[in-house]
């Protein structure tokens, strides 16, 4: 397989590459190590888009996510992603932390962040009722949203094949050999030619630049772990943060865009790269700073815990630039938070990178910026429904109880390419609810055998050996 | 499509059966929704037998239960599934159920208009005289516990697995860890040594089971399968496919004690430990929720704080055996059917009216947790059956009764614990204020 760009990686970063070079009349490839994209940190991290007060001035990360945040209303609106602009609120509890606020504030306006203010405590508690009243001030910058992170990357995903990606799954890229006029690189099974690459491989991206000698930067994973709760336990309306330490941005409570609330991250570095456990510290830390911010969340309607990796840059910032070994070879590394906001300009910034070390970019004139969602049965009107059933009876089917998703979307997502139930879970939320797929898990697994023809025994969970079956009963 | 039906049953399971039955036994007409592809509930998995010994006389398997009550239903009209009969006004039709399978209850509205949902109809709107509660409950998860470690595939609830085995002939894994022993965790450790698996342990975090004694014996000792007690799984390991737990012992406050930490290979963990009543219908609805059962308050009736609006079986309160579930869901078909019948004679604000004459609230004390229902109505009958759970064990126990602080009833009982449902009953007309249900240690 020959391209002009080769993407390493299928994470939120790469998918948002993958559409951006997509407008131009270029072949594009991507390889991605796991069996779907979102696999890494794109499917677990905090949904933020940030308004962009949180970095250093003058860092890439301040200049980006303030683009990025401009750019989300539209990438989602084409893209058919969830993307509300609910706003947050930074929360001081006394004089110190308030003090703290107003270094965020002259930060932000710094970074060019729009309509910031410092708030009054009844000010802020009119935003949101349910916080804390021990809280003295708060920060409020109503730029900043929530969206849905892998959607997001499916949907960029989807668009990007659309108008002409070719996407290798399970494709770890393993080798890369210069070659004239470019690379050939190991990609699971492929052997993939490309003119130019783009290293978007997340928390692996420093193994990544090695294979071609490149140790210019590494990249260590900080674990971040949430707990979410079940619907309407508590109707947060804002994303709340409190004044941020020196891990990350600390303990937030926020809302999701299918109306979960959920507290986290923690932050706690670790040096396993694969380590998604999550801890009992971690959970008692979670129940305690999310208590503080918002004392009526009820943790007895806890749904799940999980966790994510950051991917920590040791330069301390987005890694945009061409490798030292090779101006052909491009890294978007190092991208932790505001990375999910930041990818819209991120990829803009890389398209204009690969364009200034001479890949030739002409606009694609069949280039379709939509991509349409599956249709939610949950969020259909009573007329709508009525037409769709009559349409295709699978959407009177009621597959998963918990989020009443129907045999239709399941049926939609596995002929969109899922083939493992946390693929249909990331699609259409089947098994996303409260008894976490106790119920739908069977008929799911049905379902992507029966548009397979993959036998039962062979479906896993979310891939490699993550079999959910091991055989038939005697 | 619009319908109505005297009295909508949500769930076909042995509560939502037992309920359209009786209430059609009064003359109303019977639409039951059922989400899952036919009647039966749970009953349909349960393969083993030690159902009915109480309410049929002889023992049953899960499906030979439900098959009783399905044969009843279909006596009285019930063609499973695909039926269209249609009825006329509220009152005026036979007496007859109906059963839609396939079909998943999407709302509830205090004025008993039930949206439903299958394929063949679309969306359906029923306008109901009165409506029966009975979508039963769901196990809890690992999620819900916040047991740390991976999240790899091979982590199941013990019923989700007993479907995976009975109705579906698959294996979920080789070599199990139990975690619970509730009384499906139990079955499923027979269950699964008899397909050849290896159930390593069943732990059990609490110092007693919230199973039944015999399917401890039956299920666990009989086969040799080690049950401890107070111990517990901290953590989960394995990447993509479960390759291990780490279990330890609890101390007293069930706090487990690091030092005793072990690691137990395994491919499967099943979960037993814990049913929770499935009300977000009724929640929907706004109907009271007990915070103890987690299913609606309700009279001796089973109707719950909306007039015509009725709970039963395990959606009501878990209960240990079917045949408790029949009964109740007896009471709540029988009560559903007249409130049905005499809606069109009173205004439903009368109906609002009459909940609320002579309630008299029934608590529980000392070692009972809850007691239901947890209120009594203007009773017309003689008599009133309290069920309870208490939240140790007792050995022995002693069980007082009052009403207005005089005792009703009193009764010494050799044992009691957390995993039977005990009941007793009182006379209506020694009711003379709040009744109260006390649990305390009786003298040896």
């Amino acid at each position: 397989m020959e391209c002009d760009v080769l993407i390493i990686g299928g994470g939120v970063i790469g998918c948002a590459i993958a559409r951006e070079l997509t407008r131009y009349n270029l072949s594009i490839a991507m390889a991605e190590a796991k069996d779907d994209v979102s696999a890494g940190a794109s499917r677990a991290n905090s949904a933020i888009v940030h308004a962009g007060y949180d970095a250093k001035p003058g860092s890439a990360m301040a200049r980006l996510n303030v683009l990025g945040n401009d750019m989300y209303q539209n990438m989602c609106e084409e893209l058919s992603v969830p993307f509300e602009r609910i706003g947050s609120l930074v929360l001081a509890f006394g004089r110190e932390e308030e003090k703290e606020l107003e270094r965020l504030l002259e930060q932000g306006v710094q970074n060019g962040v729009k309509n910031m203010e410092l708030i009054s405590l009844r000010r802020a508690l009119e935003l949101e009722p349910q916080l804390s009243r021990e809280a003295t001030g708060a920060l409020w910058a109503p730029s900043a949203g929530i969206t849905s992170p892998y959607q997001l990357t499916i949907a960029l995903y989807e668009n990007a094949r659309a108008n002409g990606l070719n996407a290798y799954f399970n494709a770890p890229v393993t080798s890369i050999a210069f070659e004239s006029g470019g690379f050939s690189a190991m990609a699971g099974n492929n052997v993939i030619r490309a003119s130019y690459i783009v290293n978007a491989a997340g928390i692996y991206a420093d193994d990544i630049a090695r294979l071609i000698g490149d140790d210019s930067f590494t990249i260590s994973p900080r674990k971040g772990e949430y707990i979410l709760m079940d619907h309407e336990t508590a109707d947060i309306r804002r994303v709340l943060f409190r004044v941020p330490s020196e891990f990350g941005k600390g303990v937030l409570v926020a809302p999701t865009v299918d109306r979960n609330a959920f507290v986290g991250p923690t932050a706690k570095d670790i040096l396993d790269k694969d380590d998604t456990s999550t801890t009992y510290d971690g959970m008692r830390e979670l129940r305690e700073l999310g208590s503080r911010v918002v004392p009526s969340l009820d943790f007895r309607a806890q749904i799940t815990a999980f966790s994510g990796l950051r991917a920590i840059s040791s330069t301390g910032d987005f890694i945009l630039r061409e490798s030292g070994r090779s101006n052909r070879f491009i890294h978007a590394a190092g991208i932790s938070s505001p990375g999910l906001t930041a990818a819209p300009a991120i990829a803009k910034e890389i398209a204009a990178l690969l364009n200034e070390r001479g890949l030739p970019i002409e606009p694609n004139a069949k280039f379709n910026p939509r991509r349409a969602a599956i249709e939610r049965f949950a969020d259909m009107t009573p007329q709508r429904r009525a037409a769709a059933i009559k349409e295709n009876p699978q959407y009177g089917h009621v597959i998963c109880r918990c989020e009443t998703v129907t045999e239709a979307e399941i049926a939609q997502a596995v002929h969109r390419g899922a083939r493992t139930l946390d693929g249909v879970k990331r699609r259409v939320r089947a098994g996303m609810g409260r008894c976490q797929g106790g119920f739908c898990a069977p008929r799911v697994m049905e379902i992507i055998a029966r548009e397979t023809g993959m036998p039962m025994e062979t479906i896993t969970k979310n891939g490699g050996a993550s079999r959910l079956l091991i055989g038939k009963t005697r | 499509m619009e319908r109505k039906a005297d009295v909508v049953v949500i769930g076909a399971g042995p509560a939502g059966l037992a309920a359209g039955v009786a209430a059609a036994d009064q003359g109303a007409s019977v639409l039951i929704l059922e989400r899952d592809e036919r009647a039966g509930g749970i009953l349909r998995q349960c393969i083993h037998n030690g159902f009915g010994l109480h309410y049929f006389g002889e023992e049953l398997t899960g499906p030979e239960y439900a098959a009783r009550f399905i044969e009843q239903a279909e006596k009285r009209g019930a063609g499973m599934g695909r039926s269209s009969a249609s009825f006329g006004a509220a009152g005026q039709s036979p007496a007859t159920i109906e059963i839609l399978s396939d079909t998943m209850a999407l709302s509830l509205s205090p004025e008993r208009i039930v949206t439903a949902v299958n394929g063949r109809d679309g969306e359906i709107t029923v306008r109901a005289g009165a409506v029966v509660l009975a979508m039963g409950c769901r196990e809890r998860t690992r999620g819900a516990l916040g047991i740390a470690g991976t999240r790899p595939a091979g982590i199941y609830t013990a019923g989700a697995a007993q479907r995976l085995v009975n109705l579906e002939g698959y294996l979920p894994g080789r070599e199990l860890v139990i975690l619970g022993s509730g009384d499906i965790g139990l079955i499923m450790a027979r269950r699964m040594t008899w397909e050849g698996a290896s159930v390593k342990m069943v732990c059990e975090l609490m110092p007693y089971s919230s199973g039944l004694n015999r399917n401890i014996v039956q299920c666990v000792r009989d086969y040799d399968i080690p049950l401890y007690f107070s111990t517990t799984v901290t953590r989960v390991h394995g990447r993509e496919r479960v390759e291990g737990v780490t279990i330890a012992d609890v101390d007293e406050n069930r706090r487990p004690i690091p030092e005793t930490e072990r690691f137990v290979s395994c491919d499967t963990l099943l979960l037993s430990v814990g049913l929770l009543p499935e009300n977000e219908l009724t929640r929907g609805a706004g109907a009271e929720i007990d915070p103890v059962t987690g299913g609606a308050v309700v009279d001796e009736r089973r109707q719950t704080s909306l007039p015509g609006v009725f709970a039963c079986g395990n959606a009501l309160q878990v209960h240990d055996l079917v045949d408790h579930v029949s009964r109740e869901a007896e009471t709540a078909g029988r009560y559903a059917a007249e409130f049905a019948a005499s809606k069109t004679l009173l205004q439903s604000s009368r109906g609002a009216d009459r909940l609320n004459m002579g309630k008299t609230r029934v608590i529980g004390s000392g070692g009972t947790r809850y007691v239901v229902p947890q209120i009594i109505s203007e009773s017309p009958s003689e008599t009133v059956d309290l069920f309870f759970r208490v939240g140790e064990v007792f050995k022995p126990a002693r069980l007082t009764v009052t009403s207005g602080g005089n005792i009703i009833a009193s009764r010494r009982k050799r044992v009691m614990t957390p995993g039977e449902m005990e009941n007793i009953t009182i006379r209506t007309d020694q009711i003379n204020g709040e009744i109260n249900v006390h649990t305390q240690a009786d003298a040896q």
